[in-house]
């Protein structure tokens, strides 16, 4: 450590006749690269700039399959990155396991990061054998039904406020040739409806036993049996979508050609982008307007650890920048999540998004499944739901099956 | 001139140095990257390694749980039917193309760009435009019912049982070109005399082709197969781009379920098994066909 | 020696045929409208208009605004033609923070293109020139492998790859990313070749063995100006393959190599916020057009590669 601390010194006294102590460039890559994502970005750019350092921009569009490979053979590789974002939770697990990643803990603590960050699960998700190895930046939750004001009322019908009277006004959209729900053709929106109708239909306590105790019986039990029976509703009502991409989906309820759909938070930006406004053009109802619960996964940004010591400064000066009042309000209000810290204010939030503040506030939450369940699961899970979507022959009763043995072999 | 084949050394390494020499990218590459990197990956598919390859060893779990995945099923499924079908338009199309284009044709730059630059577009892209031209709402179904023939139907991409020939579609417009120009660099490889003699004895054109100059070109054939077939086995993103495997799982193919298996799930073990099953079918029919094929006749 | 003055001849004949019309001959073309002309030009301009049909609809759409879009007649021609997608694709649109469109990699792009386009059709022709005439033991079994090697999916190497280059010490830098690009194009490249040349008539190779030419020089005085054709479709292939590369030019170099896909890729492939469809078409096209110029200038090499002469004389 002493060794450490010297060579340090030394090369701050290096630096330091060019002007600026511990100033570094740093390489942040992130999957962040839609208009409004950017903008948001740019506010976290902004705030680490101020500091004297700079942000070096290495955005890669698309998750999953396109960014994350990349990421990690740079961090395997041995020329990693500053920074880089990853869903929190169990995604960069065994690269902090494999030695690669910082350990934030001396910044935790500094910081209180503990005291400050509601709800607690996210920074669990962070921690790995006592130490802490991400920054938490935002909340995204998934159980929202977004609908469109417009279409119900071509159908006649009044604009629901639960599932149930949402499936019963089904008939009279179809009638007047709009489809009811929207589903896009990538599997992991199926999954995804499939979750939410799980906390709405199926409660709080068949979700926590199926996917963080992983009990294969809940998951073959009565109330999933219900969930199974609304999926089946959700299949029917979705019946020519047509459509493949999630915005492509949001679109269909924005131009009153679909009832509603069944997406994150982040669909709310593709409303607002529209023009639209929150209770005039359309409805949000948070987990489906039966349980008002909702779910806390988003993003963090890890650290890879670094031999030059004038970056890891910067890293330390990067994570927490990150958690710093005023960039957690900037950068949420334009990304259209929700702030990790629970005492910072968003007065500028709309309607949908200040629901999500008091389901906050009111400790009405769940764990994502992201950071319950393995990545690998998940894909099953995915493949799955998307098949059950597309295949009306399918019965619930063997889809039920086969979640059960997903659930039963899950890690 | 040293050293070289008949220089009438009878030392056995020293014959052919150049070519030798010359052959030692091409060696390495074979042994370390395909050897090695093959003989790697079927090693970490009886591992349960996720993220990172590690060596904790569980047998042939991933291989029993490959077998019993409805998706990997349907995806070999997939393959078949749309390896069959574009190894036969690929080959049919692109050498009438490029027996049309030798016919000392006008513009033959013109027409050579026009078939081939499907293959310099991006997929995604390429994936988006066929799936707006196939879409029921707004592309040919759309388009021929406005003529008046309301009943017509051809939706492709949303019709679970005919989507893999949606992407057929697509896939034969983006690949064809090459394979004509493959096809007319053999064609212009063939002797003019060959012709001249064709004409002489008053052989048609067609047979002329079938008989004699097909069977010129079965170095050029035997490329063009290893290229498509290739293509074929490795299709993703194609398939990414037009339909995400949809609807449900009834367009996903084999390279698409490892790739998805190795970075979205997370799970190289299961991906890397599913490569090694790959991997083990193209060998099966590769290895003993090019024994024969390349092994067989010497020269030089 | 009089031999090889003969065997240049295929050279002196491309020369030649890179006049205006391309025909292959210097033969006077059939009048136009005979029957068998009419048959020709017909299937070709059908096939050719089966081949336009997308690029239509993706010039069309590039030109139209985005309201104009939502409207959803993907054929019909735009109202009001607009070029701003075109500037937008090239020059402004963002990735993440960086906001100068396609322009910001293309030099990259040429950087990564040219040489591995070269090294790897080079290294490819010089392996099958010596699999097709210079025999050795053993090289069967490695060109076997080789073309196994072809049916693997790319990223299932991702992994070896990085541990190689990382151990070589090139990972991140450009010449590794040029290895990874001659590594994969050379078990195709290298099938090309080798049955290009097992196909020449080997009379042309064994007349030069008796005037006593060694294997560079037959490479280069005899085989290299016979294969124009095959050259120019393993050029095609490579500057493709190379240029439209997304998946090597990211994981094995770092951000100050990034090929002008990386930024494609960020347009196109953006999964939230509004897809702007013109912008997509527009960046696509401008992408492509590379690799199109490519096409076209080259393909005046597409000469008769044989000479009738060549053997006899």
């Amino acid at each position: 450590m002493k060794l450490r601390l010297l060579a340090a010194a030394l090369a701050a006294t290096v630096v330091l006749p060019l002007g600026i102590a511990n100033a570094a460039d740093l390489e942040v890559t992130h999957w962040w690269t839609s208009g409004g994502e950017a903008a948001a970005v740019a506010e976290l750019a902004k705030a680490f700039d101020a500091t004297g350092n700079h942000w070096v921009d290495g955005a890669i569009a698309g998750s999953g399959g396109t960014a994350r490979p990349i990421m990690v053979s740079r961090i395997t590789g041995g020329d990693p990155m500053g920074a880089t974002q990853f869903n929190h939770g169990r995604q960069a697990e065994e690269l902090v396991q494999a030695g690669l990643m910082r350990d934030l803990t001396d910044v935790a603590t500094k910081e209180n990061w503990k005291g400050i960050i509601k709800p607690a699960s996210l920074l669990d998700s962070c921690t790995i054998d006592g130490k802490i190895y991400c920054a938490p930046v935002n909340i995204h939750s998934w159980q929202w039904l977004w609908l469109s004001n417009a279409a119900f009322k071509t159908a006649g019908v009044d604009v629901p406020k639960n599932w149930d009277e949402f499936v019963a006004a089904a008939p009279a959209l179809e009638k007047a040739g709009i489809v009811p729900l929207a589903v896009g053709g990538q599997p992991w929106q199926a999954n995804g409806a499939f979750g939410v109708l799980m906390i709405a239909i199926g409660g709080k306590d068949v979700y926590q036993k199926v996917f963080s105790d992983k009990d294969a019986e809940a998951a073959a039990g009565p109330e999933m049996v219900k969930v199974f029976k609304a999926a089946d509703d959700a299949r029917r009502l979705s019946k020519g979508t047509n459509v493949q991409d999630w915005n492509q989906a949001t679109n269909l309820v924005i131009t009153g050609k679909a009832g509603g759909q069944i997406m994150g938070d982040w669909a709310q930006g593709e409303f607002q982008l529209a023009g639209q406004k929150a209770g005039t053009d359309y409805t949000c109802l948070p987990g489906l307007g039966v349980n008002e619960i909702i779910s806390t996964g988003g993003d963090a940004f890890y650290f890879p650890l670094l031999k030059d010591e004038e970056k890891s400064k910067a890293q330390e000066v990067l994570a927490s920048t990150l958690l710093n009042p005023a960039t957690q309000v900037a950068f949420n209000l334009k990304k259209g999540s929700l702030p990790v810290r629970g005492d910072v204010d968003l007065a500028a939030a709309n309607d949908c998004m200040k629901k999500g503040l008091d389901i906050l506030a009111k400790g009405n939450v769940i764990v994502s499944t992201d950071q319950l369940l393995s990545a690998d699961s998940q894909k099953q899970m995915e493949d799955l739901f998307s098949e059950f979507f597309a295949t009306p022959t399918m019965t619930p009763e063997d889809a039920q099956k086969r979640f059960v043995d997903i659930i039963a072999a899950a890690d | 001139m040293t050293g070289q084949a008949n220089a009438g050394r009878p030392n056995q390494l020293l014959r052919n140095l150049h070519a030798k020499i010359a052959s030692i990218p091409m060696i390495l590459t074979a042994v370390v990257i395909f050897l090695g990197g093959t003989l790697w990956t079927v090693f970490y598919s009886f591992t349960n390694s996720k993220l990172l390859p590690r060596l904790s060893f569980v047998g042939l779990d991933q291989y029993e749980r490959l077998w019993a995945a409805p998706r990997w099923l349907v995806s070999i499924q997939n393959l078949a039917i749309y390896g069959v079908f574009s190894l036969i338009f690929s080959l049919v199309i692109g050498f009438l193309l490029a027996a049309l284009m030798d016919q000392k044709i006008r513009f033959e730059n013109t027409f050579r760009t026009i078939f081939l630059y499907p293959f310099a577009l991006s997929f995604i892209v390429t994936g988006l435009v066929w799936q707006w031209i196939l879409n029921p709402e707004f592309g040919i179904q759309s388009v021929v019912r406005s003529l008046g023939w309301s009943t017509f139907t051809f939706d492709p991409l949303y019709n679970p049982n005919i989507v893999i020939y949606g992407i057929l579609i697509a896939a034969l417009w983006q690949g064809t070109g090459l394979v004509m120009c493959l096809m007319l660099a053999g064609l212009r490889g063939i002797d003019e005399d060959i012709w001249k003699a064709a004409r002489v004895d008053g052989i048609p054109m067609w047979k002329t082709y079938l008989f004699i100059i097909i069977p010129m070109m079965r170095a050029v054939f035997i490329t063009t197969l290893v290229i498509i077939a290739s293509g074929i086995v490795r299709v993703y993103d194609l398939v990414v781009a037009q339909t995400s495997g949809g609807p449900g799982i009834s367009s996903e193919v084999p390279a698409k379920y490892v790739y998805d298996y190795m970075f979205q799930a997370q799970n190289l073990g299961q991906g890397f098994a599913a490569s090694t099953m790959m991997l083990i079918t193209v060998a099966i029919i590769i290895v003993p066909w090019a024994y024969l094929e390349f092994g067989g006749r010497k020269r030089g | 020696m009089a031999e090889v003055v003969t065997l240049n001849n295929p050279s002196a004949k491309v020369s030649s045929a890179t006049k205006p019309v391309a025909g292959p001959r210097g033969k006077k073309p059939r009048p136009l409208l005979s029957p068998r002309n009419i048959m020709i030009y017909g299937a070709l301009l059908f096939a050719a208009a089966y081949y336009l049909l997308p690029l239509y609809v993706m010039v069309v759409t590039s030109l139209k605004g985005m309201p104009e879009i939502r409207l959803g007649n993907i054929f019909s021609p735009p109202l009001e033609i607009t070029f701003e997608p075109w500037v937008k694709a090239w020059a402004t649109a963002c990735t993440g923070l960086n906001c100068d469109g396609l322009s910001r990699g293309f030099w990259n792009s040429v950087r990564i293109t040219i040489p591995s386009t070269v090294i790897s059709i080079a290294i490819a022709s010089i392996n099958g020139y010596a699999l097709a005439n210079w025999r050795f033991k053993g090289a069967d079994l490695f060109f076997t492998i080789l073309i196994v090697g072809a049916f693997i999916p790319y990223q299932v190497m991702i992994y070896p790859i990085v541990i190689v280059l990382r151990e070589m010490g090139l990972y991140g830098s450009l010449t590794g990313l040029i290895i990874v690009h001659t590594i994969f194009g050379m078990p195709i490249l290298t099938l090309l070749f080798r049955n290009y040349f097992t196909a020449l008539p080997e009379e042309l190779f064994k007349a030069a063995r008796v005037d006593g030419a060694g294997f560079w020089t037959i490479y280069f005085k005899i085989m290299l100006p016979m294969s124009l054709p095959i050259f120019v479709v393993a050029m095609i292939l490579q500057v493709t393959g190379i240029w439209n590369d997304f998946l090597f030019g990211v994981v094995f170099t770092r951000p100050e190599y990034y090929p002008m896909t990386v930024q494609l890729n960020n347009i196109v492939n953006s999964v939230q916020g509004v897809k702007e469809y013109n912008v997509n078409m527009a960046a696509t096209i401008l992408t492509g057009a590379v690799p199109l110029i490519v096409y076209f200038v080259s393909g005046r090499l597409f000469v008769r590669g044989i000479a009738a002469g060549a053997v006899k004389g």
